[in-house]
């Protein structure tokens, strides 16, 4: 019964190995008398999950395999409470559709639409099934519409254990999910690179033992410069519109970990970067810089961090005039790939979710002048981009 | 080992950590312990040692501390000193050998607690050192060729406050616990049994209106259990101190000894303005 259990954490995600499988089993063998289910769940937890973000989906995982272990005579109610369908609503539609009734209108159609696919999954599911679809055709397939635990049949039984991986507590800390200010941070630590570079001004004390060893223990004091952190970052954030509350995510993010990122530099862009940029993000004459200056100045050892959403219209990446705030004599690919190849490492980060990405022509040329170095704005995407970000090499 | 862990006094422990914590003793691995800061990691420990009645042996990592500090130092400063000085004691180098919490820890006869606090404020590298002497409870010392054994294992804690990832070959060789923020009726637990003699009243309500602080959106540093802890006592201090909470409602006007819950300028701006603007509804 846990091989299979062992099985699902792998293909869920979870990086479970044989060691920790093994020391399982043996603490379950330790623990049999005082057989509990809501102890197993704990005891698999502790031992089986290492990281808070895979929390969520050990507690998906568990309440598939071992449900029939619960007692529950929960019915499944006839009418839905409006409150949790609310909430239920971008749980489980997936992006796309939930994109597209967006577009077509209000908040009624998606309550309907969700009614629609409950009801759905009701017949089909009539019968002995306590929640509605464990296996269903949503596309949050494995759990299913049973997201945040809320249970069809109403919050009945009280402070039991049963209900703890089914409320799924730690949804928050699953990395595929938005980022929060925490885990943005903790992300942004690996932008590391130290180096010992400049003055030697700080006492060796190996090498000095060293090298006092090899003059027969006559004393040789050794000095080397002191190790730091040598990153730089230049970072281009797209403003305007429905990207300003993450450019202050990410403003925020990088002026929070700048104590550690020796030079940090940012400027803004609208839409597309074209010949020039802003210094700040309240526009004015003043503050604008021309991008070859920007270029200039920052050397190709910098790291370019691009945030935007890439989503324009396809002319004004490649037409000449194309911007929708001035006349631009070259178009705005050929300023991005200027942009692109005069640094040695960047990366393009994108709120927008990475499956939407497709449906946009913008996002696919950028994609293509990037060299498909386009990262969602998740902790795992950042992840994903500051490892090309810092990768050795060229 | 029949040694069982089932909370004390001092310290309610939940469900899961009991579990948690217990199969780490019984099946003597080390227990990696995460959650916010100021909910009682490191207490954790403390209260563990002193209901088994082990001793407590802790390691307080820093960003300097090498995994090598931790087992023993060898002070060849000290050493070279004295050879210049012409100092018998120079000949034997275990003279100059200092033991460090990990050697101390395997050295206490009848086994005992090991803390590894914050081990993530070390390098990157440094659980990876330490591997082997988690897993096997031995160390040799390069210097003078001994093997330094564990006779009893000690039950080691291992606390992180997330900074750095740490290596996966280290991860799986230790138990992992989550120490989540704890629901009103555990808080309520948690205070009650350090402030015995609190009115029931009182604690109700600054429960009430600690959960209202942290709910604020945007806080850089949510008020927890030991910032909770710390407010009560100065609470309890007070001569009346319903009087100053109020009976009901938002916190709105007035949080008394907020630099006791909020620990930065931006989080008590935040909270005046709320306060202006709650008075402003009045």
């Amino acid at each position: 019964m846990f091989v299979g259990f062992f099985e699902d954490l792998r293909s869920e995600g979870i990086p479970v190995s044989l060691r920790e499988f093994l020391d399982f089993l043996s603490a379950v063998d330790a623990d049999l008398p005082a057989f509990q289910v809501d102890r197993l769940y704990y005891l698999g937890r502790t031992i089986l999950v290492k990281h808070a973000q895979h929390f969520d989906r050990f507690d998906r995982v568990f309440g598939r395999r071992f449900r029939n272990l619960s007692t529950t005579s929960a019915k499944i109610r006839q009418e839905i409470p409006r409150d949790w369908l609310e909430k239920l609503g971008d749980l489980v539609l997936d992006a796309a559709t939930l994109a597209k009734i967006k577009k077509a209108g209000s908040l009624n159609e998606i309550l309907q639409e969700l009614r629609k696919r409950l009801a759905e999954q009701e017949k089909r599911h009539s019968g002995g099934s306590k929640w509605i679809g464990t296996q269903g055709t949503s596309r949050f397939g494995h759990g299913g519409f049973n997201p945040s635990g809320v249970r069809i049949g109403g919050p009945g039984r009280h402070r039991r254990a049963v209900k703890v991986w089914e409320e799924r507590k730690f949804r928050d800390l699953d990395g595929s999910r938005e980022l929060g200010t925490r885990n943005f941070k903790m992300a942004l630590r690996s932008l590391r690179h130290f180096t010992r570079e400049g003055r030697e001004e700080e006492f060796d004390l190996e090498g000095t033992i060293g090298a006092t060893a090899k003059n027969a223990g006559f004393l040789e004091t050794r000095f080397r410069p002191v190790r730091k952190n040598r990153i730089r970052v230049l970072l281009l954030l797209d403003i305007g519109g429905s990207m300003d509350d993450h450019v202050r995510l990410c403003e925020e993010l990088f002026s929070a970990a700048k104590s550690e990122i020796e030079h940090l530099e940012w400027f803004y862009f609208h839409n597309c970067p074209y010949e020039t940029l802003w210094r700040r993000n309240v526009r004015g004459e003043q503050d604008v810089v021309a991008t070859d200056e920007v270029l200039r100045t920052y050397g190709q050892h910098y790291r370019l961090v691009i945030v935007g959403d890439g989503a324009m219209s396809p002319f004004e990446l490649i037409h000449r005039g194309g911007s929708i705030e001035h006349w631009n004599e070259e178009p705005g690919e050929v300023w991005l790939s200027r942009i692109w190849s005069h640094f040695k490492r960047g990366i393009w980060l994108n709120p927008i979710a990475e499956e939407e990405w497709p449906y946009t022509a913008s996002t696919g040329m950028i994609q293509g002048i990037t060299g498909r170095k386009m990262f969602g704005l998740t902790l795992e995407g950042l992840k994903a981009g500051l490892k090309e970000l810092m990768a050795p090499g060229p | 080992m029949s040694r069982q862990f089932d909370g004390s006094e001092r310290y309610i422990a939940t469900d899961d950590l009991l579990v948690s914590v217990n199969a780490a003793i019984h099946l003597e691995r080390p227990l990696l312990i995460k959650g916010e800061p100021g909910c009682g990691k490191t207490e954790l420990a403390v209260e563990v040692a002193k209901s088994l009645d082990l001793p407590l042996v802790s390691w307080h990592v820093k960003s300097t501390t090498k995994a090598g500090q931790g087992l023993y130092e060898y002070d060849a400063v000290a050493r070279l000193r004295d050879s210049q000085l012409g100092n018998p004691e120079v000949n034997d180098i275990g003279n100059y050998i200092r033991k460090g919490p990990v050697w101390q820890a395997f050295e206490e006869p009848g086994g005992c607690v090991l803390l590894i606090d914050e081990i993530d404020k070390a390098d990157l590298e440094f659980p990876n050192d330490l591997l082997r002497e988690l897993d096997q409870m031995e160390f040799a010392v390069y210097e003078t060729g001994a093997c330094i054994k564990a006779n009893v294992r000690p039950i080691v804690f291992i606390t992180s406050n997330n900074e750095k990832e740490l290596p996966d070959a280290f991860l799986r060789r230790c138990f992992f616990h989550y120490i989540p923020f704890p629901e009103t009726e555990t808080m309520e637990k948690i205070a009650a049994v350090h402030f015995p003699t609190l009115d029931q009243n009182l604690l109700a309500r600054s429960l009430e209106v600690f959960y209202g602080v942290r709910e604020i959106g945007n806080l850089r540093k949510r008020p927890s259990t030991s910032e909770l802890l710390d407010w009560l006592r100065i609470l309890g201090a007070e001569a009346n101190p319903k009087a100053l909470l109020g009976d009901e409602g938002d916190i709105g006007h007035s949080l008394p000894f907020a630099g006791a819950l909020l620990k930065n300028e931006q989080d008590l701006d935040l909270l005046n303005l709320r306060q202006r603007r709650s008075q402003g509804r009045r």
